[in-house]
């Protein structure tokens, strides 16, 4: 048994707390799904890893890499990197936000410098664990078909998800003091929200820039264009310390375990640093947890509207003074900048890349539109009010699926109307590809709705796992039905009816059904 | 004369009988508390009442209108205040007002006028119109009573009106329920401020285990529970402990 007020009574406290919290995430809190959830797990990992052998397992047979392979392979890495520092900036920020236990800490005679040191550190832990589940298939697919060398990658792993950590608590600490805690939480959100779309986002877009260069579409794949001559002209000399991770990941124990000792000891060093004044920061940001921002809009008069267009105003003003909010849906909109850039580059002499941009934009509005839905649906901050108001439950229900397709349809139109101009054909499939997925996402989100605040839409995931995979799934299939109809082939039935049948199977496991 | 609400028969069951074949008739013009132990079934009934539960059984009945028949024109004269103020924190009390007024269909020139007077009646003056996410949870509580009186109901619902109100917010609610009944308003509440109860009802009920045990005045409460001139406290856990021992 530890003793109270040590650092390990404090990791005790700290990993069971996160371990009860990561089954609750798994589980939606329901005791009786841990068995199913251990079967979907298994289900899932075993898929991850046919999914691993069809991406990496030619791979496995490389020895004595090459620069485009340290390239490709640091390039890999950072993207893997760069969602591990959009979660660990997540995490810092909510550990600086939410009270939850810190008025029991802060007010405790402890040091609190203990605790937020220990909590710091199984932040980072967290955040590793996570990208070691998802690394795990990809490494084992490598190491069976390879040998045992690529082993090391789990190393890198741990290495670099303490990197991330690091640079999540410098980056929050840095803008605490830069801006101040009232700023801070918003734009280190959308920070972390850009920085996890900004690698793959960037290199999309640099495959598209430099898709003249070569054949067309040859580059448009975003690997490829690391492994082009302009990139690698630009690549550090084979000896580089910048190489270190990549020669880890293929097995190099001297670059893994100076890597690895680097990067713990830098977290170890930035936490400790940084816990030393952390309860001073958590302070602030409660303080202004208490005094909440007063913001003053001036009186006008009220205007005659009938209850329908009474609740779409009232979804569309919500959305658009939660300045969070709008971050968090419209973040989904940074997948439309590849597509954009395409149909500028398009623009004028027309050409078979519009065909690429349908499926981008029906897949961006699915999702967009599963996010809005679930705000207006479930995300009904005063229910109590909308159902004993004289209205209709269909009314409603009407009211709030025309605020989603109508924010839908103010956010695609644009892109819509451009393609227009280079094909009717595109502009008529992207358009049914965008209201079909909307709707569908839409029908989705009504039938698992369960009452939830607006603030707690970024775990909006948990409350049903059958939703979530059936709206990716579903976005998924108009995706591939309006590509396929984009260009022209009557195999565009199949993803439909595939679509068709996602609806169908969702809408008979929806407890609104059962 | 139909009353102002007449149940008859109420169930609704969840693991165990919430509500268990309830009666309950309010008058017009009656300021009505519900009073019973924690889990004795009083936020069930109202829920039921103001339409935000189905029963399993029993009809309830508000001006005459059956309420499970037909919601709409029901809900149309009844309004509801939880004890969890529950508004919009981006929009502000006028514009949450508006929202309701809409709700209701109510003109918008006599809605935003009613507002007005709702907003300096209740001392929301300074607040009107910045947004409720900076507002306390007294005044937020003030904001969903307003929107409960925006489109003037016949019947106010209240569960727990004064939770969380300072002492003067709580006598300018208080203020503004009196008011109401004055002028021929219909007020239902449950609490468990037992003083409140005492000075502003015209009747009481007294519910447990999800049935009414007694009703009346304060005075024919106490001769039920024959208890002479004992407060309010006393007869009612009197009437609690009787029945539980029952």
């Amino acid at each position: 048994m530890t003793h109270p007020g040590t650092l390990v009574w404090f990791a005790r406290h700290e990993s069971r707390l996160a371990w009860r919290d990561w089954l609750a995430m798994m589980t939606a809190g329901g005791r009786w799904r841990t068995r199913s959830v251990a079967i979907v797990c298994t289900i899932v990992l075993v898929a991850m890893h046919l999914l691993a052998l069809s991406m990496v397992g030619r791979f496995a047979g490389l020895v004595g890499p090459d620069r485009t392979a340290l390239v490709v392979i640091t390039g890999c890495a950072l993207l893997a990197w760069s969602l591990m520092v959009s979660q660990a900036l997540e995490s810092v920020t909510r550990a600086f936000y939410t009270r939850a236990d810190l008025d029991l800490i802060l007010s405790s005679p402890v040091a609190a410098r203990k605790i937020f040191a220990v909590r710091i550190a199984t932040m980072a832990l967290t955040i590793t664990a996570m990208a070691l589940l998802l690394a795990a298939p990809f490494i084992n697919v490598l190491a069976i078909g390879g040998g045992a060398h690529w082993l090391a990658a789990y190393g890198a792993v741990v290495a670099l998800g303490a990197i991330a950590g690091t640079v999540a608590l410098v980056l929050t600490v840095a803008l605490f003091r830069a801006i101040g805690p009232r700023r801070t939480r918003l734009v280190a959100q959308i920070l972390a929200a850009v920085i996890g779309a900004a690698f793959i986002i960037g290199l999309q877009v640099v495959a598209i820039v430099s898709a003249d260069a070569t054949p067309t579409g040859a580059t448009l794949s975003r690997y490829a264009v690391l492994g082009t001559d302009a990139v690698l002209s630009l690549a550090p000399a084979a000896d580089s310390v910048l190489w270190w991770p990549a020669r880890a990941i293929l097995g190099d124990l001297g670059a893994l375990a100076a890597f690895l000792a680097m990067s713990l000891a830098v977290l170890v060093v930035t936490i400790l640093m940084v816990a030393r004044n952390f309860a001073g920061h958590v302070i602030a940001a409660s303080a202004l947890a208490a005094a909440a921002p007063q913001h003053t809009g001036s009186a006008r008069a009220f205007r005659q509207a009938s209850p329908k267009r009474m609740l779409r105003r009232k979804e569309w003003t919500l959305l658009k003074r939660d300045p969070w909010l709008v971050s968090q849906t419209l973040m989904q909109l940074l997948y439309l900048l590849p597509p954009a850039l395409l149909l500028w580059r398009s623009f004028g002499n027309g050409g078979e890349a519009a065909t690429l941009i349908v499926p981008v934009l029906v897949m961006a509005a699915g999702q967009l539109a599963g996010g809005l839905a679930w705000l207006a649906i479930s995300g009904e901050d005063a229910p109590d009010l909308v159902a004993t108001a004289p209205v209709k439950a269909s009314q409603i229900v009407a009211a709030k699926i025309e605020a989603v397709l109508g924010a839908i349809v103010a956010a695609f139109a644009p892109f819509v109307l451009a393609l227009a101009f280079i094909s009717v054909w595109h502009a008529l499939t992207a358009t049914a590809g965008v209201l079909t997925a909307a709707a569908a996402a839409t029908a989705i989100q009504l039938w698992f709705r369960a009452q939830a605040r607006r603030s707690h839409f970024r775990r909006r995931q948990t409350s049903s796992r059958v939703a979530t995979i059936a709206e990716a799934l579903s976005s998924i299939a108009w995706a591939a039905t309006a590509a396929l109809a984009a260009a022209g082939t009557w195999l565009a039935l199949i993803p439909g009816g595939f679509g068709l049948l996602v609806l169908a199977g969702t809408r008979r496991l929806s407890p609104r059904l059962s | 004369m139909s009353p102002a609400l007449a149940i008859r028969g109420l169930v609704k069951r969840f693991d165990r009988p919430a509500v268990d074949g309830l009666d309950l008739t309010v008058r017009k013009a009656e300021f009505y508390t519900l009073l019973g132990p924690n889990g004795a079934g009083k936020t069930t009934t109202l829920r039921m009442v103001a339409g935000l539960l189905r029963p399993d059984a029993g009809t309830i009945h508000i001006h005459g209108i059956d309420a499970l028949a037909d919601p709409v024109a029901a809900k149309r004269c009844v309004a509801w205040v939880s004890d969890e103020p529950m508004i919009y924190d981006k929009l502000t009390p006028l514009e949450y007002l508006e929202f309701v007024a809409g709700l209701w269909g109510i003109e918008a020139r006599a809605a935003e006028t009613r507002a007005h007077e709702l907003i300096g009646w209740l001392g929301l003056g300074p607040q009107a119109t910045q947004r409720c996410e900076g507002l306390s949870k007294g005044m937020r509580q003030k904001v969903a009573l307003a929107g409960a009186l925006v489109h003037d109901p016949s019947v106010i619902i209240l569960d727990e009106p004064l939770t969380g109100l300072d002492a003067g917010s709580a006598r300018q609610v208080k203020g503004v329920l009196r008011e109401r009944v004055k002028n021929g308003g219909t007020v239902i509440m449950t609490t468990h401020i037992l003083e409140v109860a005492e000075r502003m009802a015209d009747r009481i009920g007294v519910i447990a285990a999800g049935r009414l045990i007694a009703q009346g005045t304060l005075a024919e409460l106490r001769d039920q529970a024959g208890r002479g001139a004992a407060s309010l406290e006393d007869t009612f856990l009197a009437l609690v402990a009787e029945q539980a021992a029952a």
